[in-house]
């Protein structure tokens, strides 16, 4: 159910944006999701990635800072309240949102959404009762 | 252990009567040999003769980094140059450096000062000390090494840099003693957690450590991360160098002065006076048995305080409080005195925060900025910007709390603070240059 996103600490410099994904890209790394938070001196970049893994290494090796947290993707209907639906569910039952960004899927059907929860588990029982779909892993990193 | 029983544990009334009796031959020696205290003590209307007591040595007058800069390269040298065997020199970061010449004797003295340092930092005969002072102008790598030897312990000169290889040799010839400044000793670590090599397991006990001012939070994290002992060492070379003071290893606590060699003297650096044992302020010597260049009343501008309680370890020579700054070092930020030192001891109190920083000093319109630039690691990072946040007003508050100054916290990428073979640079103070 639950997805590895991973966070690299950015400055907010010139160049470093660039310097991230030359890097991953160079690794052979393929970014399927991502967001930037950023401040005025510093950003958090989120990816989703096949495999977060071997991106955490080439990224340490390179002397970034990074994290791995869970989130999951939530796959919604692309159209006037599909991501409102969602979020009363998780309003009504108490649940959180840290951050969140969305994409839409190849076929155009449906966005995806990724969600970082303070309680993920609970977030997830929430979801699921309500009979919303939740992607695994893989299905968000093969789209 | 005690390396000259008979010296360092010399009851004080003895001590003392050596130390002036010593004072009074370098004063004769200096007024009959080095015009410029000649000159000064005319002027004054003091004579070498008005010194009957150790508390008269407060009738003469302070001597300057100043003074030593007017008199370059040998001007205030009191012997002869063909007497002289060994030239050192500061670094000189402003203007021209400061020159010492060391007759034999003083080669000889600073030898057996760096033994007895040596073993009060715990080391001894058939230790491997690894000496990454550097070797040159610098007083560090040749007064530790020779200090080394002296003891009959194995020294491998490494002198500073080249820090892959330093860690190979450490692993290859069983380095047991560690000496270098306290930031590369951290740096050392880091770079051995990047090679995969176990720090920790290598044979280092102690770390004969200084050439610069660290906190106890540092202190505590170099034991930690090297799992060695980590041992304050003090010296400038206008003084001698390395080894005018030491803690011992039995207390760490306060670095005893040598003061069959030195006299130590603790005054008030805004009026000259000299303080009572015990209170803070700014640390003057006057060496006592130097010939190539003999200081009196040498201000350090290191700032600390005399210990005259007796020590557990038997030594009888007074101590001075670990260093907590140098008075050149002090930074005004809008009416307020930081000492760097100030603020590595409450980022060491942040969990997770890195003991890599730099102060950025600037002024905007007529207003002093300070910007402290701090690390995160991957213990400190989170995904989410207002745990950031949070950490930097965090560091930001207890600056504030600690010494009354607002500071901008600047969080940064790992290891884009440039690391130092030497001294670390921890200040950068855009305010002289503007105009």
């Amino acid at each position: 159910m639950k997805v590895e996103q991973i966070s690299i600490f950015i400055e907010n410099k010139s160049g470093r944006l660039a310097e991230v994904t030359g890097i991953l890209g160079e690794a052979g790394v393929n970014i399927r999701a991502l967001s930037l938070a950023d401040t005025s001196d510093f950003g958090i970049l989120r990816l989703i990635i096949k495999d977060p893994e071997k991106a955490l290494q080439v990224l340490r090796k390179h002397n970034f800072t990074v994290s791995k947290t869970d989130v999951i993707g939530v796959e919604v209907p692309d159209k006037p309240g599909g991501l409102s639906s969602i979020l009363k569910i998780l309003d009504k039952n108490n649940v959180n949102v840290e951050y969140m960004y969305a994409f839409v899927e190849r076929s155009g059907d449906n966005a995806v959404i990724i969600f970082r929860f303070d309680n993920i588990d609970e977030a997830i029982s929430a979801l699921i009762k309500n009979g919303v779909k939740i992607l695994k892993g893989e299905q968000i990193t093969s789209i | 252990m005690i390396w000259n029983d008979d010296f360092e544990t010399l009851p004080r009334e003895a001590l003392e009567s050596l130390q002036l009796k010593r004072l009074q031959q370098t004063l004769e020696r200096v007024y009959a040999t080095v015009p410029f205290y000649r000159k000064t003590y005319k002027k004054m209307g003091i004579s070498p003769a008005d010194i009957k007591s150790l508390d008269d040595l407060r009738r003469l007058p302070f001597t300057l980094k100043q003074d030593m800069r007017d008199s370059y390269p040998y001007g205030l040298f009191a012997v002869p140059l063909e007497q002289i065997v060994r030239i050192h020199a500061s670094s000189g970061t402003t203007g021209k450096p400061t020159v010492v010449g060391y007759t034999r004797r003083d080669i000889d003295t600073w030898t057996e000062l760096m033994a007895r340092s040596f073993v009060a930092a715990g080391a001894h005969q058939g230790d491997v000390i690894h000496n990454a002072y550097g070797y040159g102008l610098f007083t560090g790598g040749l007064g530790a090494h020779y200090g080394a030897e002296r003891l009959g312990a194995s020294v491998i000169p490494m002198s500073g840099g080249n820090t892959k290889k330093q860690l190979m040799i450490m692993q290859d010839f069983g380095s047991t003693v560690l000496t270098c400044t306290p930031s590369y000793s951290l740096f050392l670590a880091e770079v051995a957690a990047e090679e995969g090599i176990d720090i920790k397991s290598l044979k280092l006990k102690v770390g004969i450590l200084g050439a610069e001012p660290w906190s106890e939070k540092m202190r505590q994290e170099i034991e930690a991360k090297l799992n060695i002992k980590a041992v304050d060492i003090y010296g400038l070379s206008e003084i001698l160098g390395p080894g005018v003071g030491i803690e011992c290893i039995e207390a760490q606590n306060g670095l005893h002065i040598w003061e069959d060699h030195f006299i130590p003297e603790i005054i008030d650096p805004e009026t000259g006076e000299v303080l009572p044992v015990g209170e803070k302020g700014e640390l003057v010597i006057t060496t006592i048995t130097k010939e190539g260049i003999p200081l009196i009343r040498y201000r350090t501008r290191d700032i600390t305080r005399l210990i005259k309680e007796p020590c557990i370890c038997g030594r009888t020579h007074a101590r001075i409080e670990r260093l907590s700054g140098r008075s050149d070092d002090m930074l005004i930020i809008r009416g307020v005195n930081v000492f760097p030192s100030q603020i590595e001891s409450v980022l060491f109190n942040v969990e997770g925060v890195e003991p890599h920083y730099q102060l950025i000093v600037e002024r905007e319109g007529n207003l002093d900025t300070l910007e402290v630039q701090v690390e995160v690691n991957e213990q400190s990072f989170s995904d989410e910007i207002k745990e950031l946040q949070l950490l930097s007003n965090k560091i930001r508050k207890e600056i504030k709390d600690l010494l009354g100054v607002t500071c901008k916290v600047r969080l940064v990428e790992p290891k884009s603070i440039t690391r130092s073979e030497g001294k670390a640079q921890r200040v950068i103070d855009n305010r002289q240059t503007e105009s």
